[in-house]
């Protein structure tokens, strides 16, 4: 239990700063920013309680906020996938159910059932957080393929650093 | 009431949620406000701690382009010293010089926080109120503008950056000197749009686009780029010119802060010019 705390802790560190240190510094073509820290939200334990979730992923978006200057943004796209996550878990569930101690990954589950998971996540993330930092409709789908855009490159980053991270004898186990 | 409670208790998560959310509103409402006032409060000591490190790294990684740019920077300077000159007057006289008042100084700031990629992008620099510095002053680089002073505290300042939906800057096509105003559009940080020159003006391409004295920020003839694009729509009077930026945001380090000594002098008279006229 304590280890899994820990592990998380250790996750949310690193991916905050590759976020801050890296990422934030990356602009592919001027208009694709990847925000890879809000995988630490889609792999948290799925048997999370949900007021916890809802806590974590504001002070994660807060955090991200300090470092980019922009107050409330990323917590409030955060916030909105925390609070949907458990319905669409719910909706996307295994027929079997989830097991007690399990977490979303692509090891587990296979790498459609992450990729479905993880897709509608960022793509509400994204849309929610450029169309807040535009804060205009006149621009409503120059922005949307900016968040579209950026929503693919984060979920392939994701994906990568998946398959670099997790160890592959997870699924026969499970 | 007890079921009022039992109802909320029951809905706790949407609750937190709606809570949580509303705070987050909060706080993009107020920083709207207060532009960016609280990046400066003591509650982010830390994170502009972690920025200069962040351009501590950064600066090394540019260090080849910067001194690159000093370089060029030193050798424009020097053409404009004395002694690069060729006297043509054989008898010269030493004299000393009252005509000149210095007008403006420069204080150089490091860039420790910078973006290109928003539609309201910002700079922190290094320099704050103990340097001097105040709000309203310019801030340029090597190559050419880069924006206006905004929020001091003890040792950094925040700068509305020339890529700020916002900012508007005075500026002139050097070649004949007919002035406009210059803003941007928000996409590209390597274009910017100069407004409100008058159709009969002739505008060529790649024609020297500086900035004016007008608004008592910048000097005269700062660099701010080039006219890479102007069309003429029916129907306006005036030219739509695109000017391709003469700045490299994306990669600066080293910038100058203006202060212009006689600008609260010009302001005053400005605005009691105006007044005595209004009454």
């Amino acid at each position: 239990m304590i280890i899994e705390i820990l592990n998380i802790v250790l996750r949310f560190v690193l991916l905050i700063a590759i976020q801050v240190l890296v990422l934030n510094n990356v602009q592919l073509g001027g208009i694709i920013n990847p925000f890879l820290y809000v995988m630490f939200l889609l792999t948290l334990p799925i048997q999370l309680p949900r007021l916890l979730l809802l806590g974590i992923a504001f002070v994660t978006g807060l955090t991200v906020d300090l470092f980019q200057n922009t107050m409330g943004m990323h917590a409030s796209a955060c916030l909105l996938i925390a609070y949907m996550r458990p319905s669409w878990l719910k909706m996307i569930a295994p027929r079997d159910g989830y097991e007690a101690d399990a977490s979303p990954g692509i090891r587990k589950f296979g790498i459609r059932w992450f990729i479905v998971y993880c897709s509608v996540m960022l793509l509400i993330h994204h849309i929610l957080l450029f169309n807040i930092e535009m804060f205009r409709f006149s621009e409503f789908f120059n922005t949307l393929t900016r968040a579209i855009l950026s929503s693919l490159v984060t979920l392939v980053l994701i994906v990568i650093s998946q398959y670099l991270t997790s160890k592959p004898t997870d699924r026969n186990l499970s | 009431m007890r079921l009022l409670f039992l109802l909320l208790w029951r809905n706790n998560f949407t609750l937190l949620f709606v809570v949580l959310q509303s705070f987050c509103i909060y706080l993009l409402v107020q920083n709207n406000k207060f532009q960016h006032a609280s990046v400066l409060n003591a509650t982010n000591a830390g994170v502009t701690e972690v920025m200069e490190g962040v351009s501590y790294v950064k600066e090394y990684i540019h260090l080849r382009d910067n001194n690159q740019l000093l370089a060029t920077e030193n050798a424009a300077l020097r053409n404009t010293l004395n002694t690069s000159m060729y006297i043509s007057d054989t008898n010269k006289v030493d004299v000393n010089d009252s005509i000149g008042k210095q007008q403006y100084t420069y204080v150089t700031a490091k860039v420790i926080n910078n973006s290109v990629s928003m539609r309201n992008n910002y700079l922190t620099l290094n320099k704050g109120s103990l340097d001097g510095i105040h709000p309203e002053m310019g801030v340029i680089c090597g190559s050419g503008v880069v924006g206006i002073v905004q929020q001091v505290s003890d040792h950094y300042c925040t700068v509305m950056s020339l890529l700020h939906t916002k900012s508007r800057v005075s500026a002139m096509i050097k070649r004949n000197g007919f002035f406009g105003s210059l803003t941007w559009n928000g996409e590209d940080p390597h274009e910017a749009i100069l407004s409100e020159i008058d159709k009969t003006v002739p505008v060529q391409k790649r024609d020297t686009v500086v900035t004016t004295e007008y608004s008592s920020i910048f000097p005269a003839g700062v660099m701010i780029g080039l006219v890479k694009e102007d069309k003429l729509n029916p129907g306006s009077n005036f030219h739509a010119i695109t000017i391709g930026l003469s700045t490299k945001f994306n990669n600066l380090s080293y910038v100058y802060i203006i202060e212009n000594l006689l600008k609260n002098e010009q302001r005053n008279l400005e605005s009691t010019t105006v007044q005595s006229n209004e009454q």
